[in-house]
């Protein structure tokens, strides 16, 4: 291939790349470039190097909110993944009732999380909530979920878990309709019991898609939002407030446009290792069990 | 005592009836095939053998014990699936000593068997690849050593030999029919291709439309085929059958043809229905000659197969017929042809498509 060549190929290329560049890789360098300086909204700022950084190392705030953010993230997904993956077994069936149910489940993935908050504040609502009624009941004291700094992460998972199993789910279906049926016919004359089909058929043939779910999941959860700043605004005293709360109050509360950059960074960099981190140990765990 | 027994199965998939009262015995050690087009049924009676669907009726035994009551895995069968149905995560080792660890069987007994099974054919330096780091022909392999590893009463062979490519194909028929000598055990395999059947079968089950149409041996099947079905399935390129009328007198039955040629057979007269028959000749009864010859026809198809040459002609009447000439014919596409029918080698054909022979074919 001739180098005039390549070049035309560019050409077909231009556009996009032009795009791309114009509302991603400028703002994400746009963004390296504010962490370097302090800057409100008014005025141009001033270049303080990695002294944004070094505010946040000591900042106890951005410190509890990355904790938080870990918490609730080690909250969701495992659960989360579990139940997508369970819902998905229940449900990979032919017929109208399993197609029902399966919109069903996934229907809470299509509301906003305006929608959602609303929704599990009159769930969690200790004196009139559903969860408080349910727990007057049975004669117990009603929880103060979204009042109780022990409480409200496990509250605001709970919500995330409910808003955000459908799409999981569907990758699990999608995953399990891709297992050919001879396999399981084949585990039939194998003599092998539900369990160990399962242990050894279904799951194994499920483990890139498990894979995908968790990283996703991972990487979404890390960023939660606006869970937190809906149903509790971070409280109570910052118990509920997340790495990205966090730096939407500096950015948008506060209008320290450095400062919020530079944790946004810093989140960038954390959400980045723990990906790649993941990819590397299930390639690991992948390429071993393939005898590669 | 017969290894395997069938008695009144019938199955429909809603209103859609599949299979209709199947009754079929099974001889120690027999290699059985069902052989019939797509949609005959065969390979919904070969899943009700194995348990992979339930008959609406009837029963299955083998050697003395009733296994359709029985979950698949409890019935002493083995089945090589047509597309292997290998497990893609485990190795060759592993797909072959899951089922047996499933049944709790002791390891050593475990590595033993397939030790044994992968020198019988030759894989056992594959196993410890994946199904994917092997080749088509490999992959087979692997499926039938996990159903030998087994030792089941009864292999269940599902079009085993449809997914490889001509060469291979020949070579695992041979490879096959070797096994077959080797196990203790009857085998039945599905198929569509009759080649398959012929060369490996004990005995052909002709299924079509949701019954058995005949079974036998196949050169029986080949010879005096039961019905026009089979005549016409079996055997390629396939039987010719021409509408013909009986001519009276004489003790073996006179057909004459639709143009007006005379057949001679060697089917006995007494016994043949009335009304119309139909002459059924195969291709190499049929010879494209000069001097004494049967009837005249029009070529519209000549096939140079290399040994032989196939002739698609048809007589004068617009009925077809397929003739054989030698290797090197020198007949070509809308050339008038005498055709020299073998009456000797001839088949009738009643108005209900029953097939009659020569007494001693």
């Amino acid at each position: 291939m001739t180098a005039a060549r390549d070049w035309r190929g560019l050409l077909f290329a231009l556009p996009f790349l032009a795009l791309y560049s114009l509302i991603l890789v400028f703002p994400l360098l746009r963004g390296v470039w504010l962490s370097l300086n302090q800057v409100d909204l008014f005025g141009d700022g001033h270049f303080v190097g990695l002294g944004n950084y070094g505010r946040l190392l000591h900042d106890p705030v951005f410190g509890t909110s990355l904790v938080n953010t870990f918490e609730v993230t080690l909250m969701i997904v495992p659960p989360l993944t579990v139940i997508a993956l369970l819902l998905a077994l229940a449900l990979n069936r032919a017929g109208k009732g399993a197609a029902v149910i399966r919109g069903i489940f996934f229907s809470s993935a299509v509301l906003s999380v305006t929608i959602v908050t609303l929704i599990w504040r009159f769930i969690l609502a200790p004196d009139a909530g559903l969860l408080g009624e349910a727990w007057k009941a049975v004669g117990w004291q009603p929880l103060p979920f979204l009042s109780d700094e022990h409480l409200v992460l496990p509250a605001l998972a709970l919500t995330t878990i409910w808003w955000s199993v459908g799409f999981p789910m569907l990758l699990f279906l999608a995953g399990l309709q891709q297992i050919p049926e001879d396999m399981y016919e084949a585990a039939a004359l194998d003599n092998a019991s539900r369990w160990t089909t399962f242990w050894r058929i279904t799951l194994p043939s499920l483990r890139r898609t498990l894979v995908l779910v968790v990283m996703l999941q991972t990487a979404a959860q890390l960023q939660l939002f606006g869970q937190s700043q809906l149903l509790t605004a971070g409280g109570p005293s910052g118990a509920s407030r997340t790495a990205v709360l966090f730096l939407f109050e500096a950015a948008f509360g506060r209008w320290e446009l450095g400062y919020a950059s530079a944790a946004a960074e810093v989140l960038f960099l954390i959400i980045l290792a723990v990906t790649i981190t993941q990819y590397w140990a299930t390639g690991r765990a992948t390429g071993a069990a393939d005898g590669r | 005592m017969a290894s395997l027994e069938l008695t009144g199965i019938r199955k429909s998939f809603g209103a859609t009836p599949v299979l209709d009262n199947i009754d079929l015995t099974l001889e120690q050690r027999e290699f059985i095939a069902f052989l019939g087009p797509s949609g005959s049924g065969k390979s919904t009676l070969l899943r009700i053998i194995a348990g992979l669907e339930t008959a609406n009726a009837g029963e299955v035994w083998l050697e003395g014990r009733r296994i359709d009551t029985l979950p698949p895995g409890d019935r002493g069968i083995a089945m090589v699936f047509q597309h292997y149905a290998l497990y893609p995560h485990m190795s060759a080792r592993e797909n072959m000593a899951f089922g047996l660890r499933n049944a709790r069987v002791p390891k050593d007994e475990i590595e033993r068997r397939i030790a044994d099974a992968a020198s019988v054919l030759e894989i056992t330096e594959l196993l410890d690849r994946k199904p994917a780091e092997m080749s088509g022909g490999q992959r087979q392999r692997v499926a039938i050593g996990r159903a030998l590893v087994k030792e089941p009463k009864l292999f269940l062979l599902d079009e085993p030999l449809s997914n490889l490519d001509a060469a291979l194909r020949l070579r695992t028929r041979v490879e096959l029919a070797q096994l077959k000598q080797k196990v203790d055990a009857a085998v039945i395999m599905v198929t569509h291709d009759q080649a398959e059947a012929m060369t490996l079968a004990d005995r052909i089950i002709v299924m079509n439309d949701r019954r058995i149409q005949q079974v036998g041996p196949p050169m029986e099947i080949y010879s005096r085929p039961a019905n026009t079905f089979v005549a016409q399935f079996v055997g390629s390129p396939a039987m010719t059958l021409l509408p013909a009328t009986l001519i009276e007198g004489g003790e073996f039955a006179s057909l004459k043809l639709g143009d007006g040629s005379v057949v001679q057979t060697k089917v006995p007269r007494a016994g043949l229905p009335s009304g119309e028959l139909r002459l059924g000749v195969r291709p190499e009864a049929v010879r494209v000659a000069s001097g004494e010859t049967t009837a005249k026809a029009k070529v519209d198809l000549v096939e140079r197969l290399g040994e032989r040459t196939l002739v698609y002609a048809h007589l004068s009447d617009g009925q077809p017929v397929t003739a054989e000439d030698e290797a090197y014919s020198r007949v070509r596409i809308g050339d008038d042809v005498s055709l020299a029918i073998d009456g000797a080698a001839a088949h009738v054909f009643g108005p209900d498509g029953t097939g009659y022979h020569r007494a001693d074919a």
